[in-house]
């Protein structure tokens, strides 16, 4: 069903069903220089049962937006300078602290991106539900217990019961973010500000959050403002859309014009740059030689208990996966969190032990001398995701570039410099920064310079994990640009680790999709996204949110479902996935 | 759960083992000589060397350890040379006091460093934090004997609110508890505003501000619990200090707990007080140690003993 069958009210709204106002609101923060705007002359209303979106990238004031309207803002650093937040005939500015904490979680409710960190650590799940309760309303300890489990009932937790006694740690993700919800919604605010809720989950639990999130609304007729960076996401959630950037307001519409007929450069550069399933250029399929061969990979990690401390389960990370990745092919490995894809990227590079066999141009990893393998690792290199993480933050970048020079000693000091000038300008950088540190650039900036250091060595295979999920998605379709020009340029492989579907289907020549250690189904790119064969794989497709607010989406209730743990006792392994071909070297799994 | 407290104790005796060759060796190897002490300025050679024989001094090293940790096994601590009492009966019926001054100081020292440390962390940047951080780094570097003395003159002998010395009442425990609480509480307050800023920036924080919660609870039902967990490592760690400081304080307030027994052992080279006062103290840094690492557990569910 469509949104618009879904929210009959969103349909004729009158004055008297705005729940929220917000005219020519400025936030500033005060730095050194004096005040610096990070909102400016911000106006929109927001409509009983509506979802309103404000999407933007990183910095565009959407965050600030909506901690201005709690009043959370990190005051007195941060502060709303001017403009107006009328909530229910109440001016939220300038409103005192105990008048605004009776309305913060009782009436306007929020739920923020990172599930895993916003829940109290020391506290059981049912003892933080309970608390907001008691924090609005007078009820005793017992009828609050028994209106938390409801709560947790309606956000379709199985077994809500025993989750009161539960702590966050005994959570996936995905529940986290239920029991957050479930927090928000208990006392039927009339306003839910959801900050990125998805953003940090995978793609099949974003799916089920998702849909949570909009039959709770159409239940409860609750007011929604969707913070988002996800036109995904916007597409299939919000009624009418704020674009944002830089502070500024670029443009509003509802969600159905703005996708068809965006005005704003601004909005149709966005657009454009969103990674869509199913338009990735077709490419050639290349039928070189294999540069790195994996058969029967395994990487277990031992997990010890017991008087002498010995080894009781085994996390099973990686169960005998095997594949070739080409010279000059671009391999994607797919998967949710957890599924061992990063593991195998740290095999190859020999950061994980591991049993069975790493070809790496025809040269088996196991059993070299530290000198051999030291040389092989020139012929690998790693991209990761968070650029800022991977620049040490007190070294130059010239120097953090050079650095795989004079580990490997390649030439002297003033060819590495030149070298890593030259490199600076390959991946579109002035060689002239040379001198400057990692914070001084840009978060797309620092990607480049981590994808120059992987180039440094001339290596035959570069491995991208998550190396684009972290950026902003204009910034990341120039990073994918880049990654296409160098591999022409050097007839380099990829190893393209992500949890992004589109992406991958834009980038890849083959993909395997992973499951809990296992391969699933392996095949090219027509083969998986034109054709999936295992039922997890076309999961993972169909969850993806698809930037098109026209397309019909079947959705069906749904419980949480969660991803059966990999540890075994000693001993024990997983049931083993049997790969059978099913023509032109498309491999699925045994179900 | 058993199993980890069977290796945590297995491993604690080891330590102890450690603890008792090291000092046993040191105690060796210095210039002092026990038997001169004994004998007294005057004595023979002759009659030195009787002495010397009789308390096995003059055995090699390693049979003198040997012999040692044989009877300690059996739960002989030895004799004092100048007491001739039992080490054990001396130190048990010294150890009370000592317990009842730690339980005292580590009291005080809580009160003063976890309060100091949280209104800093509340307070952060303005003139109440910076004031209260002067103070603690004041309290960490001032010596011992200065803050006794000074809390000696000006309550005992200026305002006489608390006795001299001794021991006895609660008014005898005030003086030296207060001593050694406020100088730990500088390390507690540091460590309790630092970790308190961390956690008073975590998502979990803005999660509780956002179910409209007040300021009280906040700090109090959700900042605190997180971060007093680096704290109660530390209360293991500092019994180790407390050991040293215990020395000074109770000499200065007259004390009758084992750190003036082991102030006076030292001075005349009794080896058997002071291995047995060493020994004590070890094993009280290790169980406070053990302890610190058991509570954890029942603060932050995310431990697991194992």
């Amino acid at each position: 069903m469509t949104l618009v069958d879904a929210m009959p009210l969103s349909g004729a709204v009158t004055a008297p069903d705005i729940v929220l106002r917000v005219e020519g609101l400025c936030v500033s923060a005060r730095t050194e220089q004096g005040l610096k705007p990070l909102v400016q002359d911000l106006s929109f209303d927001l409509r009983r049962g509506e979802t309103l979106a404000i999407a933007g990238e990183s910095g565009s004031g959407k965050s600030i937006t909506s901690l201005a309207i709690m009043g959370l803002l990190p005051q007195p650093a941060v502060r709303v300078t001017g403009g107006r937040i009328r909530f229910g005939g109440q001016e939220l500015t300038g409103l005192a602290e105990p008048a605004l904490r009776s309305i913060r979680g009782d009436r306007i409710a929020m739920i923020f991106q990172e599930p895993m960190t916003s829940l109290n650590p020391v506290m059981t799940v049912g003892a933080q539900l309970a608390e907001a309760i008691r924090a609005h309303e007078p009820v005793s300890r017992a009828e609050a217990a028994k209106r938390a489990v409801e709560a947790v009932r309606a956000v379709r937790l199985s077994e809500p019961e025993r989750r009161m006694g539960q702590y966050p740690h005994e959570l996936s993700g995905g529940m986290r973010q239920r029991v957050m919800i479930a927090m928000a919604l208990a006392l039927k605010p009339e306003v839910l500000i959801a900050d990125e809720p998805t953003t940090a989950l995978d793609v099949t639990v974003q799916r089920e959050v998702l849909d949570l999130l909009r039959d709770l609304q159409r239940d409860l007729g609750t007011a929604i403002i969707l913070i988002t960076h996800d036109m995904g996401v916007v597409a299939e959630m919000a009624d009418r859309v704020i674009i944002m950037r830089q502070g500024r307001q670029v443009e509003t519409a509802p969600t159905t014009d703005i996708f068809a007929r965006p005005v704003a450069d601004y909005t149709r550069a966005l657009l454009a740059a969103v990674p869509r399933m199913g338009q990735g250029p077709a490419r050639p399929p290349v039928t070189s030689d294999p540069i790195a061969r994996l058969t029967d990979v395994v990487v277990r990690y031992p997990l010890r208990g017991g008087l002498l401390g010995g080894v009781t389960h085994n996390v099973h990370a990686v169960e005998h996966v095997s594949f070739d990745i080409r010279k000059g092919e671009t391999f994607a490995l797919v998967g949710e969190s957890g599924c061992g894809k990063s593991t195998i990227a740290k095999a190859l590079v020999g950061l994980a032990p591991h049993q069975g066999r790493i070809e790496i141009a025809g040269q088996a990893m196991e059993g070299l001398a530290p000198d051999a393998l030291k040389a092989m690792r020139r012929k690998v290199q790693m991209v990761f995701q968070d650029p800022m993480a991977a620049l040490n933050p007190r070294m130059k970048v010239g120097d953090l570039i050079a650095e795989p020079l004079v580990i490997h000693q390649v030439g002297d000091a003033a060819s590495q410099r030149a070298k890593a000038a030259d490199l600076m300008a390959r991946v579109g950088l002035e060689a002239s920064y040379l001198d400057r540190y990692p914070h001084e650039f840009s978060g797309g900036q620092r990607q480049r310079i981590c994808i120059a250091r992987a180039l440094a060595l001339q290596p035959d295979l570069i491995i991208a994990a998550e190396s684009v999920s972290a950026l902003d998605v204009s910034v990341q379709a120039r990073v994918l640009d880049l990654l296409r020009a160098l591999q022409e340029e050097f007839h380099m492989s990829y190893l393209f680790i992500s949890h992004d579907m589109a992406v991958v289907d834009n980038i890849s020549d083959r993909v395997a999709v992973m499951y809990l250690g296992q391969i699933v189904e392996m095949g090219t790119k027509a083969q998986i996204f034109g054709n999936p064969q295992h039922p997890y794989t076309r999961r993972l497709i169909e969850a993806v949110p698809v930037p098109d607010p026209t397309r019909k989406r079947m959705t069906r209730p749904r419980q949480s479902t969660e991803v059966p743990s990999p540890l075994h006792p000693v001993g024990q392994r997983p049931d083993p996935v049997v790969l059978r071909d099913i023509g032109d070297g498309h491999l699925v799994g045994s179900m | 759960m058993a199993a980890y407290l069977i290796r945590r104790l297995v491993i604690s005796a080891l330590i102890l083992l450690g603890v008792s060759f090291i000092t046993f060796f040191l105690l060796f190897v210095l210039p002092a000589d026990p038997v001169r002490q004994i004998a007294g300025r005057s004595a023979t050679a002759e009659a030195v060397e009787n002495i010397r024989q009789q308390l096995g001094l003059d055995q090699p090293f390693i049979v003198q350890y040997a012999r040692y940790l044989g009877a300690l096994v059996q739960g002989d601590m030895g004799r004092s040379y100048l007491q001739k009492t039992e080490v054990a009966e001396l130190i048990w019926s010294r150890l009370p006091a000592t317990l009842l001054l730690m339980a005292g100081a580590i009291f005080c020292e809580l009160v003063l460093g976890l309060t100091m440390g949280i209104v800093a962390a509340l307070w952060r940047g303005r003139a109440l934090d910076q004031t209260l951080m002067v103070t603690s780094f004041v309290t960490v570097s001032a010596p011992q004997f200065v803050v006794s003395l000074l809390l000696l003159y000006v309550f005992a002998v200026k305002l006489g609110w608390f006795p001299i010395g001794g021991y006895g009442t609660f008014a005898h425990l005030v003086l030296p508890a207060v001593t050694l609480g406020i100088l730990g509480s500088g390390w507690y307050s540091r460590m309790m505003r630092s970790s308190m800023i961390d956690v008073l920036r975590a998502d979990y924080i803005r999660t509780a501000r956002a179910k409209g919660l007040g300021r009280a609870r906040i700090v109090l039902r959700h900042a605190l619990p997180n971060a007093i967990l680096p704290v109660i490592a530390m209360i293991g760690i500092d019994i180790g200090v407390f050991m040293g400081g215990i020395v000074v304080v109770e000499s200065v307030f007259g004390w009758p707990g084992i750190g003036q027994l082991a102030w006076q052992a030292i001075q005349r080279v009794d080896i058997p007080i002071i291995m047995g006062v060493t020994l004590v103290s070890a094993c009280a840094i290790v169980l406070g140690n053990l302890l610190a690492d058991l509570i954890a557990p029942f603060i932050d569910p995310r431990i697991k003993l194992r």
